[in-house]
């Protein structure tokens, strides 16, 4: 449930109806008139903000009025998952998108309402909490449509997150099922498919000013109509991406895998009953929330509340606040998200609030409660307090091309907030764990392909995300994407035979990468990039964190490190390693600093670059990032730190300052006694430099946010409904406050046009300092 | 009975009091701030997270920006155990992390009838086996833990 009128939520967009004091009948005529007249039927308020399971409908009633067999329903279900299990492997085996080949997808089974009662073991969890939306808004205003209607072996295509969707660059095929003419239920398949058509290739635009932007804005709509695709409205798709292939290809395939589940469907109502199988499925999603509820009432009770800042709108540094505060209260579980900044207008970081809420149920799906169905009921039960115009529950008009920069920090306050929620909880269903990194440090990429082909998408390298370290145990290095059970990193190789750019470094582990702590979180590798054999070519990347860490550590460990974007320009590498094969020893490191390379042009940028046009040759270089470290870097085991000195994991510095361990450099022993009295000298030293917490406070903590650093959210969280933000007006940027309805809307100034308003003021300062007068006409 | 709430952190249900779990230091108030009751120090993250690239001719370095981050790094004013390291931006209060309902977790212990110290585990995992008895000598340490 999102409250949006209960008493904790003091600000709502709502406004009281007036009395209209009409009757029944003057209302239905009201009423039908309305319906007649309707000019546009957008994302619906009261579809889109609700996140728990539908009533039940009255089949569903009548049918769980009499007791079900739990053992014929869990045949069921366990029939649908190997369905769903296959079908899933079919996607990845045939799926045309780099997304489907490495998992990053999901296949589903709904009941008649929407609610996912089961999916694809594998893939992308957080669709079991979204895809109900659209199915919502189907049902609602399609299906009693003259114009539109639901019947036997139609599919329905949606993509716009503002109708439910993790983000526009998914693509759904939902398929209803029906017994004599009624909807039963549903089978759906979702991938994502990358290209969409958006101002930059590869679906996911850092720089999207507008919704119009963000490419394909496909609303609910039948693209399959008794089995046939409709050629028209495919080719309205094709004709709006740049990769018409693509789309063709995997509406077929999640045609086929959706086909393979109901296949498995009918099998299972012809064996068991209408009635039976609709019982099942709605069980399901019953049961899980009441687990859910259950096992809430197994937390301690008590508030935990996670902070967490964004340093970049993707083309500009700032600081946003991502707040959460997690309640337990008996079997309510509360997130109440007040404090977090407003939304930004014209930046592509915002996200719907649907989108924010499906990572709320990736983290409990896939890190609290990982044996539970991925279902709608895992969701359901959790109280989700939410303002909407902030940038985690953005409004229509905001564009939301690269929201995963507030959903996924939803997910991280639900995983950081649970190391805290379950430690004291005796039966546990997932370890206790540090920060899983959340950015996609990760080129899209796009242009003309050796084959003359147009595609645009992204390197399978957005599924390398560290993991975070256990308390008796390291994380695992590029081990996995948080928003995708069990996904690939692809074969570098294989995409080489399609696109005409070549990873020079490929998955090379980055020296003191780590989230230190007595385990370390797992580390980032390296990824260095260039074009070769193309007219026309760039990459992008689209994601914060080269200011702010993005992820801290837990119980004393620490955070990753930063992570900068660096090119080197005007180069062609290839011509340089075909004269000096010893060229080839290429890291960001030695490139960046010993700037090998005649005339190239070196330089950082943080990690929301626009689409850039890469020439033949020229250098593109990112790191993956680091999971958070668990406990006291000082309890480390000596032989642990030097194994990773060894591998040149980490260097001497880090061996010594971080982690406080002697040894000898030419046998890499460590030096117990020396450690032990370096160990006890760093505590003390500790104790001294450190102040009491009310006098360091006093000392620290100020009124406001730096004034030279636009600021959005709360400050502190004793009031976190009085949000600060950063306007930009005549005078330039202008710190302002209030409630979140009370801030002007915010438009940041293109940075170009900043830029230059800074050099030409350098120009008059030096003019003037130089007495040289020029006329500046404008 | 001492419940772990954290790797480092007890809460004494007797006494109501957050305890370091390392040397059993007091720590405060259990319906309050464990914050409120340890040292801290404002970290320069460049000190911890140091340049990779040289930062004299470029902008983003893998050091976080201190203009945008601080670390907060939270000690045991007993035996300078490192309970918490928290990456705020400069200025910004330090957040409050955990408030319990101690009623409540009386209760529930009480209803529970274990003792929490041998009970509590890292989670399923075949490795996950916890020791998070006091790590400091009980008898020894008690008079002097409500200093």
């Amino acid at each position: 449930m999102t409250t949006t009128d209960s008493p904790q939520i003091a600000h709502t967009h709502s406004h009281p109806t007036p009395e209209t004091h009409l009757t029944a009948e003057e209302q239905e005529w009201v009423n039908a008139f309305m319906n007649d007249t309707t000019l546009f039927l957008g994302p619906d308020p009261e579809i889109m903000r609700e996140h728990s399971i539908a009533e039940r409908t009255p089949l569903e009633t009548r049918i769980l009025a009499n007791d079900l067999d739990p053992l014929v329903a869990d045949r069921i279900r366990r029939r649908l998952a190997g369905a769903l299990d296959e079908a899933f492997e079919m996607c990845e085996s045939m799926g045309a998108a780099p997304g489907a080949k490495w998992a990053d997808l999901s296949v589903a089974v709904y009941t008649a309402s929407g609610d996912v009662a089961y999916m694809s073991n594998r893939g992308v969890i957080a669709f079991s909490a979204v895809l109900h939306h659209p199915i919502r808004h189907i049902m609602k205003y399609w299906k009693d449509e003259p114009t539109v209607g639901i019947n036997p072996g139609d599919g329905f295509f949606h993509n716009d997150a503002r109708f439910g969707m993790v983000h526009n660059t998914d693509q759904s095929m939902l398929v209803p099922v029906m017994r004599e003419g009624e909807v039963i239920a549903w089978v759906g398949a979702t991938i994502h498919e990358g290209e969409n058509g958006a101002c930059e290739p590869g679906g996911m635009p850092s720089g999207s000013e507008t919704p119009f932007d963000d490419g394909l804005r496909g609303s609910p709509m039948k693209i399959v109509e008794r089995g046939k695709l409709r050629r028209d409205l495919l080719t309205f798709l094709q004709h709006s991406t740049r990769d018409p292939k693509l789309m063709l290809a995997d509406i077929k395939v999640k045609m086929g895998a959706v086909k393979r589940v109901m296949d498995i469907v009918d099998q299972s109502i012809e064996e068991f009953g209408v009635e039976t199988f609709v019982g099942s499925i709605r069980m399901t999603v019953e049961d899980v929330e009441e687990e859910v509820r259950r096992r809430i009432t197994e937390m301690p009770d008590g508030t935990v509340t996670v902070n967490q800042f964004v340093d970049s709108t993707l083309k500009e540094n700032i600081l946003i606040k991502f707040a959460a505060k997690v309640t337990v209260n008996g079997d309510r579980l509360i997130v109440d998200l007040r404090g977090t900044g407003p939304e930004i207008i014209n930046r592509a970081i915002n996200s719907p609030l649907a989108s924010t809420k499906a990572f709320l149920s990736q983290a409990i799906l896939s890190y609290w409660w990982p044996d539970l169905p991925r279902s709608t009921g895992a969701l359901s039960p959790i109280e989700v307090i939410s303002d909407e115009g902030t940038w985690a529950d953005c409004s229509y008009d905001a564009p939301t091309g690269q929201n995963l920069q507030a959903s996924f920090r939803a997910f991280s306050a639900l995983q950081i907030a649970y190391a805290k929620l379950q430690f004291s909880v005796t039966e546990k269903y997932a370890n206790v764990l540090a920060p899983w990194f959340n950015q996609i440090n990760n080129f899209l990429w796009g242009g003309t392909t050796q084959h003359s082909e147009q595609v645009g998408n992204l390197c399978a390298d957005l599924n390398g995300m560290s993991g975070g370290a256990k308390p008796f145990q390291d994380g695992e290095d590029a081990v996995a994407p948080l928003f995708c059970a069990m996904a690939d990193t692809g074969e570098q190789e294989v995409m080489e035979e399609e696109v005409p750019f070549l990873q020079l470094v490929s998955k090379r582990v980055v020296r003191d990468n780590q989230g230190f702590g007595k385990f370390r979180g797992g580390m980032g590798y390296e990824m260095i990039v260039a074009a070769r054999n193309t007219p026309n070519w760039g990459f992008m990347t689209v994601t914060s964190g080269a200011s702010f860490s993005s992820v801290a550590g837990l119980f004393g460990g620490y955070g990753c490190p930063t992570y900068p974007l660096a090119m080197v320009k005007g180069i062609n590498i290839f011509d340089i390693v075909k004269k000096d094969p010893s060229q080839f020893d290429l890291s960001m490191e030695r490139v960046m600093n010993e700037q090998p390379f005649e005339g190239g042009k070196y330089q950082t940028y943080h990690m929301g670059l626009q689409f850039d046009v890469a020439q033949e040759g020229e250098l593109y270089m990112i790191a993956q990032g680091a999971g958070g470290g668990y406990g006291d870097v000082l309890e480390r085991d000596p032989e642990n730190v030097l194994e990773d000195l060894r591998l040149d994991r980490i260097s001497d510095r880090v061996a010594r300052d971080i982690y406080q361990v002697a040894w000898d450099p030419e046998t890499f022993a460590v030096d117990a006694e020396e450690t032990q009295r370096m160990r006890d000298a760093e505590r003390q030293a500790r104790l001294k430099r450190s102040k009491p917490y009310a006098e360091f406070v006093k000392e620290f903590v100020k009124e406001e946010p730096p004034a030279d650093v636009p600021y959005f959210g709360s400050w502190g969280q004793e009031n976190d409904e009085h949000l600060y933000a950063t306007v930009w007006g005549h005078n330039g940027p202008e710190r302002v406050e209030g409630t979140v309805d009370e801030i002007p809307l915010i438009t940041v100034p293109n940075r170009h046009v900043v830029k230059i308003g800074q050099l030409e003021e350098r120009i008059r300062e030096l003019e003037e300092r130089y007495e040289e007068v020029t006329q500046h006409r404008t | 009975m001492k419940v772990p709430m954290t790797e480092y952190l007890y809460i004494d249900l007797e006494s109501e009091r957050w305890q370091c779990r390392v040397c059993a230091h007091d720590l405060g108030d259990a319906r309050g701030n464990y914050k409120e009751g340890t040292l801290v120090y404002d970290r320069n993250p460049e000190e911890i997270h140091s340049p990779h690239i040289d930062p004299t001719k470029y902008k983003y370095t893998f050091s976080p920006d201190p203009g945008f981050c601080r670390i907060l790094e939270y000690c045991c004013p007993g035996c300078g155990t490192q309970i918490e390291a928290e990456y705020l931006p400069p200025g910004h209060p330090p957040t409050v992390d955990m408030i319990w309902d101690i009623d409540s977790l009386k209760e529930r212990w009480a209803r529970f009838g274990e003792n929490a110290v041998d009970v509590i585990n890292y989670g399923p995992d075949e490795n996950a086996l916890a020791d998070l008895r006091p790590r400091y000598d009980e008898a020894a340490t008690a008079p002097a833990a409500q200093s």
